[in-house]
């Protein structure tokens, strides 16, 4: 690189993305760029949807602190929420077929959120699931019993409360635990990608929102029909889960990584089943409502 | 030097003198506009039932721009949450008295009610706002208030309809007025809220009011009155 050994001397550096490739950790600022545009466009590339890349995408705030967008706001003031709703409609509907259509090797958090997550997605997909669940088991629930002479129909509100405790603590207490478990072990095996909290809450949120057609399939009651969308339902956010955190438990112990996946796939099923139990009876029921 | 002397302004009072022991004396005073003071001060001596009709013709007034949602900027300029409380205390009491309404699976009950409305349009108007929306905190939840009317008017309907015709044919019935209140509402409210959003985000901000006023509408069309 310098040319010489005086001091005085200028010298010559190379450009900031040769010396990038030495330390891809490094943070370089060169005077003509932009700021946030090539470190962001160097970070989308290395994120190909099919290079295995063991760059831990993690949650270093340099990438923060060179995009001016993002400012580190207290928590308890307005702009920093402001910063998870930095959205646009299009975005929103691609996350959400993204989440639908899981594809082989597209790891959710890298490819739709690209550092970006927002809450958005997850507490509306929340909402919408609690009372998409509410209103289609209700609704099924009448067309079940709406035959019988001692059925009086009721628009049982009271679980509407009950399905927004389940489906939040699911979408928000499950991801405070897995990313507590997945800080926990990233201490213990120095290779592992960790996602932050938000990222694992917007995976799980969107993740969910295949759940909001099923239910409304539910209505019909023909339990062959429930139990296929059911499994299909199952069977696409479970893989889009378990896609999206394989990367990040992969160097792990055999035993943890088992541990941790098929908690992720049986909590994703208990819910699934949960729902359908509870608030959807099925024709079989002789038991009329008493009322 | 004459000539000079004229064109000097006040040439000839060079030589006045004042003597020093003319007193000046006389009156000051600011003519005090009393009937003007009255004025500012008159919301005070009003009788009190001036004072209410006027919130009363202010509400009024807000209930016909719902009702013929145009683009005005009436109902954003002055806000006020008189409205809404009325209207919320007239649906929660009109859902009332339904089916099993002691029991533990009936409809939703008066605070129920109360909290949906209120913390439905308290987080509408977060989000409007955290998405970017010019929008203050108040004015939204004013329209958001406002435009429940409908739904109100909607559920005084269905309530005589299930006083007077049953089964199938009074369903039918309760289900159009709910559908086309439930259209009235969301398209006044999106009239007068997707102004002040940026163009790349609105339906991101229709999609909460949407969903506000379909569970609100459930709420309406699911009432079943006790026998």
């Amino acid at each position: 690189m310098a040319a010489t050994n005086d001091p005085f001397q200028f010298q010559e550096f190379e450009e900031a993305g040769n010396l990038l490739e030495v330390n891809r950790d490094a943070t370089t600022i060169s005077i003509e760029d932009d700021g946030p545009e090539p470190q962001k466009q160097r970070n989308a590339a290395g994120y190909s949807p099919d290079a295995d890349n063991d760059d831990p995408l993690g949650t270093d705030d340099t990438a923060e602190l060179l995009s001016g967008q993002k400012k580190n706001a207290p928590f308890w003031t307005f702009e920093y929420y402001q910063k998870f709703f930095d959205i646009e409609t299009h975005h929103v509907k691609e996350r959400i077929f993204g989440s639908m259509m899981p594809w082989p090797g597209k790891n959710f958090i890298h490819v739709y959120l690209r550092r970006n997550p927002d809450l958005y997605g997850p507490f509306w997909i929340c909402i919408t699931f609690v009372f998409a669940i509410a209103i289609s088991g209700n609704i099924s629930n009448f067309l079940v019993h709406s035959g019988k002479p001692n059925y009086r129909y009721t628009p049982e509100f009271r679980k509407v409360t009950i399905a927004a405790t389940a489906i939040f603590s699911y979408a928000w207490l499950l991801p405070l635990a897995l990313w507590g478990l997945l800080l926990w072990r990233s201490n213990k095996v120095m290779s592992l990608v960790s996602y932050s909290f938000m990222e694992i809450v917007c995976a799980y949120g969107y993740s969910l929102s295949i759940y909001v057609p099923a239910v409304v399939l539910w209505i019909l009651p023909y339990e062959w029909l429930r139990w296929c969308s059911i499994v299909v339902a199952l069977c696409l956010s479970g893989s889009v889960l378990v896609m999206t955190f394989w990367p990040a438990v992969r160097d792990d112990h055999p035993k943890i990584i088992i541990a941790i996946m098929s908690g992720i796939v049986l909590l994703n099923v208990l819910l699934a089943l949960g729902c359908k139990t509870y608030f959807f009876s099925t024709p079989e029921d002789s038991h009329p409502d008493g009322k | 030097m004459a000539a000079a002397e004229d064109s000097r302004p006040f040439a000839g009072l060079s030589d006045v003198s004042i003597s020093e022991d003319i007193p000046v004396e006389g009156d000051i005073s600011v003519p005090v506009g009393s009937s003007r003071r009255d004025d500012e001060l008159s919301t005070l001596d009003e009788p009190v039932k001036e004072t209410i009709l006027r919130d009363l013709r202010a509400v009024g007034k807000k209930f016909v721009h719902v009702l013929y949602p145009k683009r005005s900027s009436a109902l954003l300029r002055d806000w006020d949450l008189w409205g809404p409380l009325l209207l919320c205390v007239t649906l929660a009491l009109l859902l009332q008295g339904g089916a099993a309404d002691s029991d533990n699976q009936g409809g939703p009950q008066f605070a129920e009610v109360f909290v949906i409305i209120w913390f439905g349009s308290i987080i509408i108007t977060l989000n409007s706002k955290l998405l970017g929306g010019t929008i203050s905190f108040f004015q939204s939840l004013c329209v958001l208030g406002y435009c429940i009317m409908p739904l109100t008017v909607a559920m005084a309907v269905c309530r005589l309809v299930l006083l007077g015709v049953t089964g199938s044919v009074g369903f039918a019935v309760r289900l159009a007025v709910v559908t086309v209140s439930f259209g009235w509402s969301t398209f006044a409210s999106t009239a007068f809220l997707t102004d002040s959003q940026p163009p790349n985000r609105k339906a991101l901000v229709v999609y909460p009011v949407f969903l506000f006023y379909f569970v609100i509408s459930w709420m309406v069309l699911t009432f079943s009155p006790s026998q």
